[in-house]
């Protein structure tokens, strides 16, 4: 059988099916455009955390005072309720731990602020200058802290672009206007870009204001909320936080790690960690659409056997005016095949398109990679041939005597 | 050209219950024959056509054809015999429905592996020898008459141009005019063009047109004989 005439042969016999080939052709379509679209989602949403992750700065540790226990005592405090994390900590991470790039202690607690009027209860950020370029903040109106203004303890805020919008309205310019924080006065300097989502601690509503004044003013001590830590190298991540520990539990004198007052958050760890949550889902939402893939394979089975058992004289026939087993089998397999690349490619199709509506309509982020379509391209045709060849030995195996016979 | 030896087929009906449908049967036909071989319902004659058209093998004795032992070879073999050296023609005509004329002739030939240039010529030829008009050629094959369909299925034999064509009752489900314009075809095949035509019937009106009657009884040839 020359190739022209097995496609000729193929299409001239799907069309003469024409609802049911379409049917069975849906089937398909909606097995690979779910999967399409589902995998969509699903690396959407890996895409949406790892990205969240990285704006928070890159290559970053997080030094957190943990619970504190003191000599003798068993009664272990709550988390993050030590306070024997210092300024003086942070310096001597500083000075005696190599392959640091930059190190921002801060002081966080919650405040009522007033403006005008006005008032707002939301988190105040005591910060150094280094803290912005670490956590890749950037101002969208006026400047963040200068060197100068932290070291001259200057009266100044950044403000982010919601509490901005709460304290002055939306869209407003703050610049040089006053906000009173426990009856401290401020004057704001400049305000953030929004950052958008509001995960791990990154959030547009809060107030930044010098280390020194926070430490002074609100903690009264100087003990630390965190200390942000920015490694130089990725492969230097696992080193250094393990040397910022044994450095703390020597200043801090604790023999046992199990007690130490404080833990340290690694970037790399959590991204992997987030990473294989969304991947896990991405295979789950996979998995669920493949099982419409599957029953879209079994449509095929049942048009095919449907398809050779209406055929059986036609088959005898062929065979008696000299089809070898071989040009029926390959007939019957190149009618699947046919129908599940139609299907696949539509499917493919369709998936994007659904791909695109749910990100438009869900606010999702969805992501269709090349991968997901050769995978799906690729299962397509391998359902053709799978469910197809079945039905294709069967209509090869007639005996042409009966086949013919066969009313 | 074609010669059987001691062909016998027994079907398995289950434990000691054979059924014996042709025994020992002995013959042989040469090129250019026009045979007719006649017998009641169950009496063999289908079997014997299905071997010597290869499509069913016997369960002993040989068949040779062109000197060559048929059951020797392998299903695939079987299949280019049956595509390059025999044409059917069947009694219910078996045209593909929803095809037309020209591509119900073709068939063969996409088995045959002919390259698709050569084959309107083909059909053109076969078409012309069993004198369907022309202007038919075009129409699917479920718009014909009984008459008409039966010579685009003897086209169909023709066109590979074989050296055997077997017709199984080709008249068995015409009224006896149009039969009588296919028996016609048949024996100006056989006259013109030397095709060796083995003709399956029940109807001695029918085997009347050969040249040469075997009847067939019980599975046994009881007479073999020319006609004048």
């Amino acid at each position: 059988m020359l190739i022209t005439d097995l496609f000729g042969e193929t299409f001239f016999s799907l069309f003469a099916n024409k609802s049911r080939s379409a049917l069975t052709i849906l089937g398909i379509i909606i097995g690979i455009g779910s999967v399409i679209a589902m995998v969509s989602v699903g690396q959407g949403a890996t895409q949406n955390i790892t990205s969240r992750i990285e704006s928070l700065g890159t290559n970053l540790l997080v030094v957190m005072p943990s619970s504190q226990r003191r000599a003798g005592n068993l009664v272990k405090g709550g988390m993050g309720e030590a306070t024997t994390l210092t300024t003086d900590d942070a310096q001597a991470i500083k000075n005696s731990i190599e392959g640091i790039k930059a190190i921002a202690p801060t002081v966080s607690s919650r405040k009522q602020v007033t403006a005008k009027g006005t008032n707002t209860n939301t988190s105040i950020y005591g910060v150094d200058e280094n803290y912005f370029s670490i956590k890749m903040i950037t101002v969208d109106l006026g400047s963040l802290f200068s060197a100068s203004q932290i070291n001259s303890s200057s009266r100044v805020a950044v403000i982010g672009p919601t509490t901005r919008d709460d304290l002055f309205g939306e869209n407003t310019d703050p610049l040089g206007q006053k906000i009173r924080i426990n009856s401290q006065e401020f004057t704001v300097i400049g305000v953030t870009a929004s950052k958008g989502g509001n995960s791990v601690g990154s959030s547009d509503d809060l107030i930044y204001i010098p280390l020194n004044i926070a430490q002074q003013y609100f903690t009264g001590s100087k003990s630390l909320s965190n200390i942000n830590v920015e490694v130089a190298a990725a492969n230097q991540m696992d080193a250094v936080e393990q040397e910022v520990s044994d450095l703390l539990l020597a200043r801090h004198k604790i023999t046992n790690t199990d007690n130490a007052d404080f833990r340290i958050m690694n970037q790399a760890d959590m991204l992997s960690a987030m990473s294989s949550v969304s991947s896990t889902l991405t295979y789950l939402l996979g998995a669920i659409a493949g099982i419409s893939l599957i029953v879209g394979g079994i449509g095929i089975m049942n048009m095919m056997l449907t398809t050779v058992t209406e055929r059986t004289r036609e088959i005898g026939l062929r065979k008696s005016l000299g089809a070898k087993n071989s040009d029926i089998s390959s007939q019957f397999l190149a009618e699947s095949v046919a129908l599940t690349f139609i299907g696949g490619t539509i499917g493919i199709i369709a998936g994007w398109v659904a791909s695109y509506i749910i990100s438009a309509l869900a606010s999702m982020t969805t992501v269709v990679t090349l991968n997901s379509i050769l995978l799906s391209f690729g299962i397509s045709a391998l359902i053709g041939i799978v469910f197809g060849y079945w039905p294709a030995q069967r209509a090869a195996k007639l005996n042409p005597i009966d086949a013919l016979r066969y009313q | 050209m074609l010669r059987c030896e001691n062909i016998s087929k027994t079907y398995l009906m289950g434990e000691d219950n054979n059924l014996t449908v042709l025994k020992k049967v002995n013959f042989q036909i040469e090129k250019g024959e026009f045979v007719a071989v006649i017998g009641p319902s169950g009496s063999g004659k289908s079997t014997l056509m299905n071997i010597i058209g290869a499509l069913d093998r016997p369960s002993t004795g040989k068949y040779f054809l062109d000197e060559e032992d048929v059951f020797s070879l392998p299903d695939d073999k079987l299949a280019e015999i049956r595509c390059k050296k025999i044409g059917f023609v069947f009694q219910s005509f078996n045209l593909l429905a929803r095809s037309t004329v020209l591509k119900n002739v073709m068939v063969p030939l996409v088995y045959a592996r002919v390259p698709k240039i050569k084959r309107w010529e083909m059909a053109k030829k076969a078409l012309q020898a069993v004198n369907l008009e022309e202007e038919r050629w075009q129409h699917l094959s479920n718009q014909l008459s009984g008459g008409q369909m039966q010579r685009v299925a003897i086209a169909r034999a023709l066109i590979n141009d074989p050296e055997l064509i077997l017709a199984d009752e080709p008249t068995g489900n015409l009224d006896s005019k149009t039969g009588e314009v296919v028996l016609k075809t048949f024996k100006q095949l056989n006259k013109e063009f030397h095709h060796t035509i083995i003709l399956i019937t029940h109807d001695h009106n029918v085997a009347a047109h050969a040249d040469r009657v075997m009847e067939i009884k019980d599975g046994e040839i009881i007479s073999d004989k020319k006609n004048n």
